[in-house]
């Protein structure tokens, strides 16, 4: 990291820093556990890896997360349009609520959902006549994955609905285009880099999501056991190794859906940069 | 915005499409968001307020709720610290690597909570890699109140950093080198100068990082080893108390915890309304 020249004190102090905290907080840590795999081989961590009850809790977090995100995609780019564009009461009220998840902790919207959903909750006594059942089973975890990623999206998504030139609305309108043709071929690519972004950012929250999801999740092995609980027990069962192999498949997940917010990022910037 | 929506009547939706879209997302948004929220008061209070207060007044419920206070009393205004440092180097200074450093910072973001936890465990754990010279010297981090600190510090790593980069990068440099012209020392023009500039986008980052550590559930699970009265925070003991069904209990604690989203949330929509020009453009998180 060469510094270019500032006339400003304080870059070996703040980046020293940083560079210390950085490093005993998040990167010692988790080079343990890349550690642990390099020292377990890749022979044995596909061991681990390989057992069905493993990767179908794998499966399922990703499959859950990739149910939600889309779900939130679609919800998310409602909400932000009609919270940005439209006027009605309560509008500032409801603004502030897209944050909940934000600050509500994962375990309290665990319970609290739990509690709905129940075959005895409000929502689950409702659901019951239609042959829905929510808690339990894997729609479950898709609502409380839902809940933790929706403000991703919208969040994401809001702020440039609110810097659109309204101008090319109006032209498209002026040149004959229907409302509906000139929110699909002007407005929608202008908004699908930032919809991708919170698409991805609400998917990497998804798959690792834990403490909202274990409570409606029922937890049974190979049907609605998520990853992260399966490490969990795991190192109650002082598998340390068992746990470390799923640990680095949630870490090569989430990195793909790091580099896929990046590369996203990138896009974004090459397509919006040069109007 | 209420003129401009009526001049732009060409560019807008019918009335009709805008009315139904308006009262779905509305009704979705009370089923997903509002309705857990109201249910956590409601179970709460079910039988009512007195038996709430006397859950919380508990002995193990009152360690829990000192242990959470604690554990955020430490990491917050240590994160706050490190936070400032990163947007100090970051927003003043050109570099090579500063986005790979920036994607550093993020990392916690994209790293599950358990992950985190499993992550410090295989490193200060009697098993892990440290945890032979830990025991040696005598030294307790795992399932202690160390490793909740260190739990809690990494799932709260970026938040004041990302909140503090964009608005500082946004604010440039002039202003501290006018005052380092006019004399001041590095530290004068820190207080005098920077501090004042980004007072409320740091308390906006310090509030939300407060949330969350005091919330954080799956990486201090963990590490806790949920010895009661002594590893159990807030949201570990709200988890003990609904798997012993004791319901009541476990809402009440619930609710605490709630009612402090509600103000975060609260305090944070006030700083949003009143020193918008001052927080980050884009929020994300």
């Amino acid at each position: 990291m060469l510094r270019i020249s500032s006339p400003l004190p304080g870059f070996g102090l703040g980046m020293g820093l940083l560079l210390a905290g950085l490093s005993l907080v998040v990167l010692l840590p988790l080079a343990a556990l890349l550690g642990e795999g390099i020292a377990m081989g890749p022979a044995a961590l596909a061991g681990h890896l390989a057992s069905p009850r493993v990767l179908s809790a794998l499966a399922l977090s990703f499959r859950a997360a990739l149910v939600a995100s889309a779900f939130n995609l679609v919800f998310g780019l409602a909400l932000a349009w009609v919270l940005t564009r439209y006027r009605f009461p309560g509008r500032r009220l409801i603004d502030a609520a897209v944050d909940l998840p934000f600050a509500l902790p994962t375990a309290v919207a665990g319970i609290a959902l739990t509690a709905l959903y129940a075959p005895n909750g409000i929502f689950g006594q409702a659901l019951a006549p239609l042959g829905i059942t929510v808690a339990y089973t894997e729609i479950g975890i898709w609502l409380a994955l839902v809940f933790v990623g929706l403000p991703f999206v919208v969040r994401t998504v809001q702020p440039v609905i609110d810097e659109i030139d309204r101008e090319c609305e109006e032209a498209s309108a002026t040149l004959g285009a229907s409302r509906a043709r000139t929110l699909r071929r002007v407005v929608l690519p202008v908004l699908t880099p930032s919809l991708l972004t919170g698409f991805a950012l609400a998917l990497a929250r998804s798959v690792g999501e834990f403490g909202s999801v274990i409570f409606i999740a029922g937890n049974l092995p190979g049907k609605t056991e998520i990853a992260p609980l399966l490490i969990v027990i795991r190192l109650e069962e002082y598998d340390y190794a068992g746990a470390a192999a799923i640990g680095l498949a949630m870490l090569g997940i989430s990195f793909s859906m790091l580099l896929l917010i990046n590369a996203t990022q990138v896009w974004n910037r090459r397509r919006i940069g040069h109007v | 915005m209420s003129e401009t929506a009526r001049t732009y009547e060409v560019v807008s939706e019918a009335p009709l499409f805008r009315t139904g879209v308006t009262l779905s997302v509305l009704a979705l948004t009370v089923i997903l968001l509002l309705a857990p929220l109201a249910v956590v008061f409601a179970e709460a209070l079910r039988e009512g307020l007195g038996a709430a207060i006397t859950a919380l007044g508990d002995r193990d419920a009152w360690s829990a709720i000192r242990l959470t206070v604690l554990v955020a009393a430490v990491a917050v205004p240590l994160n706050a610290c490190l936070g400032l440092a990163a947007a100090w180097a970051i927003a003043k200074f050109d570099f090579r690597g500063k986005a790979v450093l920036i994607s550093l910072i993020d990392l916690p973001f994209s790293v599950s909570p358990v992950v985190a936890g499993l992550a410090l465990v295989l490193l200060y754990g009697s098993h892990g890699w440290l945890g032979v010279w830990l025991q040696a010297h005598d030294l307790k981090i795992v399932f202690a109140f160390p490793g909740l600190l260190l739990a809690t510090l990494f799932i709260t790593f970026p938040f004041v950093a990302r909140e503090l980069i964009p608005v500082m990068t946004e604010q440039g440099r002039a202003e501290e080198e006018a005052a380092l012209t006019l004399g001041a020392s590095g530290w004068h023009m820190f207080r005098t100068v920077t501090l004042p500039n980004i007072r409320w986008a740091l308390l906006y980052g310090v509030l939300l990082c407060n949330a969350r550590a005091m919330g954080e559930f799956g990486a201090v699970a963990v590490i806790s080893g949920k010895i009661r009265g002594q590893t159990t925070t807030m949201p570990i003991m709200i988890e003990m108390l609904y798997n012993e069904y004791l319901t009541v209990a476990a809402f009440s604690m619930a609710a605490l915890l709630a009612a402090l989203a509600l103000l975060t949330l609260a305090l944070k929509s006030l700083l949003e309304w009143r020193h918008a020009d001052l927080l980050a453009a884009t929020r994300r998180h």
